[in-house]
């Protein structure tokens, strides 16, 4: 497989992931959540720093349909996540001697 | 798996933020020489799938969910030192643009996730494969079974914390119990999830896998390009 035909598929696939199959994604909490509501300690948990970012709980603020609301921030998460971890290994990789183009 | 800000008193948080920056330190020279311009991209790649699929929580037990975290998965995708940088990564994009995890506790995040997860799960990859042979069929089972002791081992790295500096008072003791007990079942997710996405890999461009590449390269028949 070409890596462009590998990287394009790849880059689909998460953008289908987060942006569409994780409206079907469990809402039980989860297991550090769970074992902390059973022991008792999640009463010490405080709101974050920032909980009043407009893309809160994988939801972005203000779109009333919910799959067009949790589609979006996934969305915005892969992206966002493509650029800065690609452009850090980018930035960071090895330059190869033998590249004379 | 990720602690919100409250848990654990911020001393805690401080010094094992300050373990987590150093451990960021190491991994930036490490995947420095490490990653070439053909394994960056992927690195990028599974930055990026680790982000969307840790979206995607299954049902675990009763009331309870999980999901995947990645380390193992990394390891052997990009090699160790890239993957803990893909995985704080994804925590630093959790905690700032979706308040996923507090920022206080991002510190204690990064080294349960990027550091344990990702150095407990690319070990027990590494002492299966020694044992098993060479073959694709054994990197992923090796690469499975590092995922499921990487999910206990990040939340014994909780349980760790919150035996020092936890802000609540309730029994160490039954904290380990239910985060062991818990995160095993969290655990076969894991490595159901991490033997999927690293067959899948191998099956179309087993050339980028860092976790088979050692071997490969001494065993491979190369024929001549027509």
């Amino acid at each position: 497989m070409s890596n462009k035909k590998f990287f394009t598929f790849a880059l689909v696939l998460c953008l289908g992931l987060a942006g569409g199959a994780s409206f079907y994604a469990s809402s039980q909490p989860d297991g550090l959540e769970k074992v902390a509501e059973d022991v008792g300690f999640i009463e010490t948990a405080e709101d974050n720093a920032n909980a009043d970012t407009p893309l809160l709980d994988y939801e972005v603020s203000g779109v009333e349909n919910d799959r067009i609301s949790k589609g979006l921030a996934g969305v915005i998460g892969v992206l966002g996540t493509a650029a800065v971890s690609g452009g850090l290994f980018l930035l960071i990789r090895r330059k190869s001697s033998a590249t004379s183009k | 798996m990720h602690i919100p800000d409250g848990f654990i008193d911020l001393p805690t948080s401080a010094t094992v933020g300050a373990l987590a920056a150093a451990g960021i330190a190491l991994s930036l020279s490490g995947a420095r020489k490490s990653l070439d311009e053909k394994s960056a991209p992927l690195a990028g790649l599974t930055a990026t799938f680790i982000f969307a699929v840790q979206m995607l929580n299954f049902p675990v037990a009763a009331g309870t969910s999980g999901h995947l975290l990645g380390g193992a998965l990394a390891a052997v995708l990009v090699g160790p030192y890239a993957a803990t940088l893909a995985l704080s990564v994804v925590l630093l994009m959790q905690a700032f643009l979706f308040a996923d995890g507090g920022l206080s506790a991002l510190g204690l995040n990064i080294f349960n996730m990027s550091l344990l997860g990702v150095w407990v799960g690319y070990g027990t990859f590494l002492l299966c494969r020694k044992v098993l042979k060479k073959t694709k069929a054994s990197v992923v089972l090796a690469a499975a079974f590092a995922a499921f002791l990487s999910v206990p081992a990040a939340a014994i790295g909780f349980v760790i914390q919150y035996a020092i500096g936890g802000n609540a008072t309730y029994s160490v003791t039954t904290v380990l119990a239910g985060m062991v007990s818990t995160h095993i079942l969290i655990g076969i997710g894991e490595a159901v999830i991490t033997g999927m996405a690293i067959s899948a890999v191998l099956a179309s461009r087993p050339d980028l896998v860092y976790g088979w590449k050692p071997t490969a390269n001494n065993l491979e028949i190369r024929k001549a390009q027509v």
